[in-house]
């Protein structure tokens, strides 16, 4: 069946299912593949994207159950050409390894400064609680998030 | 005569002395580029980054000159598989051997082009500049035949004092994608009409498929082809979710026959196994007498890799089912002896198997990489003509992925009354760390085994020593008059065991460092001395002591009952990397590790932030094994499914972590991916038993295992 979806920013129509997780939409029938499958459980994060402002697992949500919101992926964060200051923290600290988790922890790190642009460290921690790394980034990710959280209060 | 025979018995270095043609490696190109082939992979741990640095600098040209392809057996050098943290070793020095003798051939034709000496020359960014005026370019002077040629011996590389290129921080040429969401692994790749398939595992190891009536399957939506050969059955079917609900039908309704159980999780059970016996160290000095004896037992249980991603990979049939071709994209650390497996499965040539490697999450060792690529390749013969994507469940992963092998290990000592030690015994007991395709007289795929008519597995093996797989790291470092170091091999294990981040070197290394420090205990020494008594290797002294001074580690401090610091120290296969930890833990409800400080050398650094993010990944790594992680099964099968049961580090409980890299320019450089297992693993330990006074030896180091050896 059709359905309608706000996707960064445009109405994009999906050819599926009601049931159809809204990860593999995204994935495969908008191609928005920065947006990973890690556990289909909301166990791990790595399928990360924010719908009307809040932090939601895609693979745990139906599409049916997300028409008509707002949901934004990591590709409309920035473009190589024109970075968000997140991923340029991510560059400039090397946060990544294999970068799979990247782009869930990077949509969770989003929500979090949208509405707490100035986080403790605790905050930055609690807020990726959802988001697993199996590499090892931890540290690089967390000051990574703090000073994108720094450039961006600069304005 | 004479001479043929030296040239024999001259080695090129790294990975081309068995791959000589120098356009296996590397071309000039006419656009101003030059592409590089290396056999090895990316799997998380940056290494493109260095083999790009490392050919910038024999050529001098800028870095962003340099187009990599990925690794396939059509055109790559076969370099094995990607692992032990070799490649630097392997792929990197063949390629700076390579790319130096292109420039001097690249040289040698400007010279005679511009009419000038050799000595005359200079080059900057693949201009090749006369002193007296004139140049050329490199981009001129190549041609297609340059590099169609065998690398010889004498090829000078540049003097590590010359390097401007290596031993910088490269930004990895990875990541700016990464970051962007951008399509960067084999399961973000899409081929026109793919289709998507799943496997319906057995319930466990050695259970058979019954009976099945796939009709009510086959008539589900989007459903193209249920595959059933034996044991093995999967599912086609043109979208993702469709299969996946295609096999979860599958799971429901088919039926199996059990196999024989499987004893209990406990890594003791090792020791009621046959085993093959093998002194690997003995040596004795009757001069030498110790007054007290000590002894310990540690273990450590089956682990799993937990990529993040579950493997994934593409396979497209061309042809007929029994007469056909396939193209193959996969995340193996090993394309060649990978494609060599599937030739036997597929009984077919393997010129008609083209694999190339596509980049997957970390794997840190022998995943499902390799098996999910027969897979496709099973489920793709079924449907010629489209390709076929398979991604493993969660669960899949969890329960068919190999594990790392459980391990006891029994050492004893003797102390003089000066405090030194005098006798040393190791005993280890593991399953196999190497089952990994490639393996002689039998196939290493998990699918393999559950056909119809199964092909054998490979014998499971170690890698010999000096590298060792469940030896690795078990003969000890330190200098003892006497020690005898005894490996028990158990090659049939309950559960399919192979590589993963240093081998039976974690185990042996966590041991070995743990006894270090109960016994400096017993000699009422400080732990960090006490190592340095036992140690004459200078770079194993130095980084000890600089991760103590790094930590202000106090000889003789004691914790508090809830905070204490411990110290690890190994050389990685004890020809590798350096590397000594100080861990400080807390605990509370829980054990956390707070803080780690830490030294690494790794002779050469190519790029020093690239092998601080390795180091700083294999720690925090390694405090999940130590704190948290354990594979469980029952009698059928493995019941670790999702994350929920197999908890890793979080962000919450992750550690600040401090690295500190010993750079040695003039030493070989070698790699980082392992090395820091066994020393966190034991600096844990022992700053457990720094703050409570209790020791433990079985990891995972939890709660309840504090609580128990509180109490005793
Ligand atoms: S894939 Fe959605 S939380 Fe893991
Ligand atoms: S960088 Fe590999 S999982 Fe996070």
């Amino acid at each position: 069946m059709a359905l309608t979806l706000q996707v960064n920013g445009q109405t994009r129509e999906v050819q599926a299912d009601a049931e159809t997780p809204l990860l593999y939409a995204l994935r495969n029938d908008l191609g928005l593949v920065g947006t990973r499958y890690g556990c289909g459980l909301g166990q791990c994060g790595a399928c990360t994207v924010i719908i009307d402002g809040k932090p939601v697992q895609s693979c745990d949500i139906t599409v049916a159950a997300v028409a008509g919101k707002k949901i934004i992926t990591v590709e409309a964060l920035g473009t190589v050409q024109a970075l968000h200051p997140l991923q340029r923290a991510f560059i400039a600290e090397q946060a990544a390894q294999c970068g799979y988790c990247a782009s869930g922890i990077l949509m969770a790190a989003k929500a979090l400064l949208d509405v707490n642009p100035d986080p403790s460290d605790a905050d930055i921690r609690n807020a990726l609680d959802g988001n697993l790394c199996r590499c090892g980034t931890h540290g690089r990710v967390l000051r990574a998030i703090k000073s994108a959280a720094a450039e961006m209060r600069r304005g | 005569m004479a001479q043929a025979q030296d040239a024999a018995a001259r080695k090129l270095p790294g990975s081309l002395d068995t791959n000589r043609r120098l356009d296996r490696w590397l071309r000039i190109n006419a656009d101003g580029t030059v592409t590089v082939t290396p056999g090895k992979v990316e799997i998380g741990q940056g290494i493109l980054t260095a083999l790009v640095q490392m050919v910038a600098e024999e050529l001098d040209i800028a870095v962003s000159r340099i187009r990599l392809v990925p690794a396939t057996t059509a055109i790559s050098p076969d370099e094995g598989i990607t692992s032990g943290s070799r490649s630097i070793q392997e792929s990197g020095l063949a390629l700076r051997h390579a790319a130096a003798e292109a420039r001097d051939l690249l040289l040698a034709r400007a010279a005679q082009r511009l009419g000038v000496t050799l000595e005359s020359l200079t080059v900057a960014d693949g201009v090749v500049s006369a002193r007296g005026g004139g140049s050329a370019t490199y981009w001129e002077l190549a041609s297609p035949d340059l590099l169609a040629r065998d690398a010889s011996f004498d090829v000078m590389s540049k003097l590590p004092a010359e390097h401007v290129v290596v031993g910088t921080s490269l930004a990895r040429v990875d990541i700016p994608g990464k970051v962007t969401g951008q399509p960067s692994y084999v399961q973000d790749m899409v081929l026109p009409g793919m289709l998507h398939g799943r496997i319906t595992r057995p319930p466990g190891p050695q259970a058979q498929l019954q009976r099945l009536d796939a009709q009510e399957v086959e008539q589900m939506p989007g459903v193209v082809a249920v595959v059933r050969d034996g044991s093995f059955l999967g599912v086609v079917a043109a979208r993702e979710e469709q299969a996946i609900r295609a096999e979860r039908r599958l799971a429901r309704i088919a039926q199996w026959t059990p196999g024989p159980d499987l004893p209990a999780n406990d890594p003791r059970h090792l020791r009621t196994l046959a085993a093959e016996t093998e002194v690997i160290s003995e040596k004795g000095d009757p001069a030498t007498a110790g007054a007290r004896q000590f002894g310990a037992e540690y273990t450590k249980p089956y682990l799993a890799h937990a990529s993040l991603a579950p493997s994934c990979a593409i396979a497209h049939w061309e042809g007929s089912k029994d007469r056909g071709k396939v193209r193959i994209w996969t995340h193996s650390q090993g394309i060649f002896p990978l494609r060599g497996d599937i030739a036997q499965v597929l009984d077919m040539p393997e010129a008609d198997i083209v694999i190339t490697h596509a980049e997957g999450a970390g794997c840190y060792g022998h995943n499902a990489a390799d098996d999910v690529t027969l897979d496709a390749v099973l489920l793709a013969r079924a449907v010629p003509g489209k390709p076929v994507r398979v991604q493993w469940m969660r669960e899949d992963e969890f329960a068919w992925e190999p594990f790392s092998s459980p391990m006891v290990i029994r050492l004893s000592a003797a102390l003089d009354d000066r405090g030194h030690i005098v006798n040393w015994g190791h005993e280890l007991w593991s399953h196999a760390h190497s089952t990994r395709p490639g393996g002689r007289g039998g196939v290493n795929l998990l699918a393999a085994w559950h056909l119809e008519k199964p092909l054998p597995a490979a014998k499971p093996g170690n890698p010999p020593l000096p590298g060792g797989g469940s030896h690795r790291n078990a003969i000890p470092l330190y200098d003892f008059p006497n020690q005898k170091v005894t490996n028990h091999l158990i090659r049939q294990s309950p559960l399919r065991t192979s590589a993963m981040r240093a081998l039976g070197g974690h185990a042996n290394a966590f041991a070995i460092e743990c006894f270090m420090d109960e016994l400096a205990a017993a000699a009422g020494a400080d732990p960090v001395e006490f190592r340095l008594r036992h140690l004459k290797d200078a770079r194993a002294r130095a980084v000890i002591e600089k991760a103590a001074g790094m930590a202000k580690w106090q000889p003789g401090e004691k914790g508090n009952g809830e905070r204490g610091r411990g110290v690890g120290f190994a050389r990685y296969k004890n020809l590798a990397a350096y590397f000594a930890v100080i861990a400080e833990v807390n605990i509370a409800e829980d054990v956390r590790v707070t803080r780690m400080w830490a030294a690494v050398d790794v002779g050469q650094a190519i790029n020093p932030d690239g092998v601080i993010n390795q180091i700083e990944g294999g720690m925090i790594q390694t405090v999940s094994w130590t704190l948290k992680e354990r594979v469980d099964f029952d009698r059928h099968g493995v019941t670790t499914r999702t994350w929920d049961d197999y908890p890793i580090l979080s962000f919450v409980e992750a550690p600040e972590v401090e690295v500190a890299l010993i750079n040695r320019p003039d030493a070989p450089p070698v790699g980082a991916g392992e090395g820091t297992q066994g020393p966190v693993s034991a600096a844990i330990g022992n700053a457990i038993y720094n703050a409570l006074g209790a020791r433990l030896r079985d990891m995972p180091f939890t709660r309840d295992r504090i609580v128990a050896a509180l109490s005793t």
